[in-house]
C-alpha cells in the first residue's frame, strides 16, 4: 500500500461507524456530570450492557431483545453508582473505578460461562442490526460523489448510527431549553440554590444517573451488535473514558461534546486506515504505535484544555441538605 | 458520618464487615454458576494457606501486591487516586530488564540486584512523572492520565518487548537473565517450601512496609503529604507547595508500583515477558482501599490478594466454571464495599452502640 491508498472517503464513512460508541457515552457521561456526579464508571457499563446484549441477541437471534437486555443491565449499574454517590455519599471515583473493574471480571466469567470460548460470544450473524438502505440509493448509487454520499456516507448505517446523531440535537435541547435541564444545570452548579428553589438535588441526580445509564447502555449494544457481531473481553478498551474526555475537550456541552467524539471517531479511522501503509518521511508505523493514538491524544486533549474548559461546580461533591 | 463511632469500629470491625460482604456476592456468583461456595472455600484455604509450598506462592504473590498496593496507598494518602500502578509496573519491567541485558555478564549479584531496583523504581517512577506533572501543572485528572498511560504502556510495550526477542526464538520475551540476577529465593534456607519463587523480595516489601509507616506518622513530610491530601487549600495556606507535593507523591508512588516487578521479574520468571504484571497493579487499589492506606492493613490485603490468586489457580483446575478472572470480579467488589461503600454499616453500627449522632 502507499500512501495514496488512504481513501479520505473510507475514512469520513468510518468515522461516522466510530463516534457513536463515543457519543452515546459522551452524551450519558454529560447527564451525570451536569449534575453533580462524576461518571468514570462509563467503561464498565459499555462493557456490561456490550455482553449482555451481544448474548441476549444471540440467544433469541433478535438484536432488539439484546438492546432492551443491556439497557436493564447498564441502568442497574448507574443506579447502584446513584445509590453511591448520593444516599451514601460516597467517593464517586471509587465507585466508578470498581464497576469498571469488576465488569471486566464478571463479564468474563460469566460469557465463559455461558458459551465456552474463552470469554467471547459466539458470532451474532443474523442476529446483527441490519444496515438501513435509503429509499432511492440504487438509483443515485452510480452519480460521482452525490451517489457515495448518499448511499454509504448518509446511507448504509445501521438505525443505532441515526440515533446517536439525532440524540445530539435532543440533548441540547433538553439541557439548555427545558425545565428538567435547568434544574439539573443548577444541581450541578449550585445545589444549594437549587435546593433552596425546591428543586430535590437527590432525585435530580437520580433521574441524571439513570438517564446516563439508559444512554451508555446503546454504547454497549452498538459495539457488540453493530460493530463487532460478537462480545469480546474488554472490548470497550477504553472508549468509556474517551467519550470522557471528549466531554472536558466539549466544556460539558452537548454539541462541542459531539464534536469531540468526531474527533477521536476520525482519529481512529485514520488509525485504521494507516496500518501498512508506507507514509512519506517515517515510512511504515508499527501497529502497536498506532494502537497508542487514541490514548495520547487523550493526554494531549486533557493537558492542553483542562486548564481552559470550566467543569460543573459542585462536580463530584456530595450533596448535604443544610438545616 | 463515622465521626462519633469509636476507633476499633471504623479501623476494624466496618472493614471486616465490608470485606464479608463483598465475599458474600463472591459466594452469590459461584453458586449461581452452579457450584458451591463452601467447596471453593474448602479448595481455596487448603491451596493458598495449608498447604506449605501453596503458602509460599502466597506470600511470593502477596510481595509484589506490597508494592503495588504501597504505591496506590501514598498517593492515596495525598488525594491522588493512582490507577496507573499497572502500567508503572509494566514500564518499569522494561527499566530492569535494560538494566539486566547491559550488566547481568558483568557484575556480581549483591551489586546486581540493587542495579535491577534502581532500573525498575526509575522508569515506574519516569512513567507516573507524566500524569504527575500534567495533575500538577495543568490541572488535567491523574485518574483518566494515568488509565491512559497503562493503555500506552500496553502498546508501548507491544512494540518494545518483540525488539528484545532473541534471534531464532518464537516467544516474545526478552531473553534470559544471568544467575546472578536471580533474586536469592528462601527455599535455600527452608527446603519445605519446595520449588517455589518466594524470594527475599518479601523481605524488600515489608521494610517497604516499615519505611512507609514509619515516615506518614512520624516525619514532617509524611504529615505534609496527609495534609495536601485531607486539604490542599489548607495544606497550601500552612506552606505547603501542593504542585511541588503532588509531582513527588506521584513519583515515589511510581518508583514503589516498579519495584513491584522486581519479584515478578528477578525473583520468578528471569525474563521480560509480554502481560507479566498481569492485574497486579489494579490488585493494588483493591489492597488500598481495603488495608486503608496503614501499612498493617496493606500487609494483610495483600496477603490475601496473593492466597486469592494462589488458591484461584487451583480452584480453577478443579471447578472449570471458575476460572482465574474470578479474581478481577472479587477486586471489583472489595473496592466497591471497602472504597466506594465503606460506611454502609456505619449506621447500623452506630445504633446497635446507642450512639446518638
Amino acid at each position: 500500500m502507499t500512501f495514496d491508498d488512504l481513501h479520505i472517503g473510507s475514512i469520513l464513512v468510518s468515522t461516522v461507524r466510530n463516534a457513536p460508541v463515543l457519543i452515546f457515552a459522551g452524551m450519558a457521561g454529560l447527564f451525570a456530570e451536569r449534575s453533580g456526579v462524576i461518571d468514570i464508571g462509563l467503561e464498565g457499563k459499555i462493557l456490561a450492557s456490550a455482553f449482555v446484549s451481544a448474548a441476549v441477541a444471540f440467544t433469541t437471534q433478535n438484536p432488539w431483545y439484546g438492546v432492551m437486555a443491556g439497557v436493564l443491565v447498564s441502568m442497574l449499574l448507574a443506579s447502584l453508582q446513584a445509590y453511591i454517590a448520593i444516599t451514601q455519599k460516597g467517593n464517586q471515583l471509587v465507585a466508578g473505578i470498581a464497576i469498571n473493574i469488576a465488569m471486566s471480571g464478571l463479564t468474563f466469567v460469566v460469557a465463559q460461562y455461558i458459551f465456552q470460548q474463552g470469554g467471547r460470544t459466539p458470532d451474532l450473524g443474523s442476529a446483527r442490526l441490519f444496515d438501513v438502505v435509503l429509499p432511492g440509493s440504487e438509483a443515485v448509487e452510480n452519480i460521482p460523489f452525490i451517489g457515495w454520499l448518499y448511499a454509504h456516507l448518509i446511507g448504509g448505517h445501521s438505525v443505532l448510527v441515526y440515533l446517536a446523531f439525532g440524540l445530539v440535537p435532543l440533548v441540547h435541547w433538553v439541557v439548555y431549553h427545558s425545565r428538567f435541564g435547568l434544574r439539573l444545570r443548577a444541581c450541578g452548579e449550585n445545589p444549594h440554590a437549587a435546593d433552596a428553589a425546591g428543586v430535590s438535588v437527590e432525585r435530580q441526580r437520580y433521574a441524571a444517573m439513570l438517564i446516563a445509564g439508559f444512554l451508555c447502555s446503546f454504547s454497549g449494544a452498538y459495539l457488540a451488535i453493530v460493530q463487532s457481531g460478537f462480545f469480546l473481553r474488554d472490548m470497550s478498551a477504553g472508549a468509556g473514558y474517551l467519550a470522557l474526555t471528549a466531554m472536558v475537550f466539549g466544556n460539558w456541552r452537548p454539541l462541542h461534546t459531539f464534536l469531540g467524539c468526531l474527533m477521536f471517531g476520525f482519529f481512529g479511522a485514520v488509525q485504521i486506515q494507516i496500518e501498512g501503509v508506507e507514509l512519506p518521511v517515517v515510512g511504515r508505523l508499527p501497529g502497536a504505535l498506532i494502537q497508542m493514538v487514541p490514548y495520547v491524544l487523550t493526554v494531549i486533549v486533557l493537558a492542553g484544555l483542562m486548564a481552559k474548559s470550566v467543569a460543573p461546580k459542585a462536580l463530584g461533591t456530595p450533596f448535604v441538605k443544610s438545616r | 458520618m463515622n465521626k462519633d463511632l469509636p476507633r476499633w469500629a471504623t479501623a476494624f470491625v466496618m472493614p471486616v464487615l465490608n470485606l464479608l460482604s463483598a465475599m458474600l456476592v463472591t459466594a452469590l456468583v459461584i453458586h449461581l454458576l452452579g457450584e458451591s461456595p463452601t467447596e471453593s472455600l474448602a479448595i481455596l484455604v487448603n491451596s493458598a494457606v495449608v498447604n506449605p509450598e501453596g503458602l509460599s506462592y502466597t506470600l511470593f504473590y502477596a510481595s509484589t501486591f506490597i508494592f503495588t498496593g504501597l504505591a496506590v496507598s501514598l498517593a492515596m494518602e495525598a488525594g491522588l487516586f493512582n490507577i496507573g500502578a499497572e502500567g508503572q509496573m509494566y514500564f518499569a519491567g522494561l527499566g530492569l530488564t535494560l538494566a539486566m541485558l547491559s550488566f547481568d555478564s558483568t557484575l556480581p549479584a549483591i551489586v546486581l540486584i540493587p542495579v535491577g531496583m534502581t532500573g525498575a523504581a526509575l522508569f515506574g517512577a519516569l512513567w507516573a512523572f507524566v500524569p504527575g506533572y500534567l495533575q500538577a501543572k495543568r490541572g488535567s485528572h491523574v485518574v483518566v492520565t494515568t488509565i491512559m498511560f497503562n493503555y500506552i504502556a500496553a502498546a508501548l510495550m507491544n512494540t518494545v518487548i518483540v525488539k528484545l526477542v532473541p534471534p531464532g526464538e518464537q516467544n516474545p520475551a526478552s531473553r534470559a537473565f544471568a544467575a546472578a540476577a536471580e533474586m536469592p529465593r528462601l527455599n535455600q534456607w527452608f527446603p519445605v517450601l519446595g520449588e517455589t519463587p518466594l524470594n527475599i523480595s518479601f523481605f524488600l516489601a515489608i521494610i517497604a512496609l516499615v519505611i512507609y509507616g514509619v515516615v506518614m506518622s512520624r516525619s514532617a513530610w509524611g504529615y505534609k503529604v496527609r495534609a495536601a491530601g485531607l486539604n490542599k487549600h489548607a495544606a497550601h495556606y500552612a506552606g505547603i507547595r501542593i504542585s511541588k507535593m503532588i509531582i513527588i507523591v506521584m513519583l515515589i508512588s511510581g518508583a514503589l508500583a516498579g519495584l513491584g516487578s522486581v519479584n515478578s521479574i528477578m525473583g520468578s520468571t528471569h525474563y521480560l515477558s509480554l502481560n507479566f504484571v498481569g492485574g497486579a497493579g489494579f490488585i493494588g487499589i483493591a489492597i488500598a482501599l481495603m488495608g486503608r492506606q496503614h501499612p498493617v492493613g496493606i500487609f494483610l490485603s495483600a496477603v490475601l490478594f496473593g492466597a486469592l490468586t494462589q488458591g484461584g489457580f487451583d480452584l480453577s483446575l478443579e471447578k472449570q466454571n471458575i476460572p482465574p478472572e474470578m479474581v478481577i470480579l472479587v477486586q471489583g467488589l472489595i473496592i466497591l464495599f471497602c472504597g466506594a461503600m465503606e460506611y454502609l454499616y456505619a449506621p447500623a453500627i452506630a445504633k446497635m452502640l446507642n450512639l446518638k449522632k
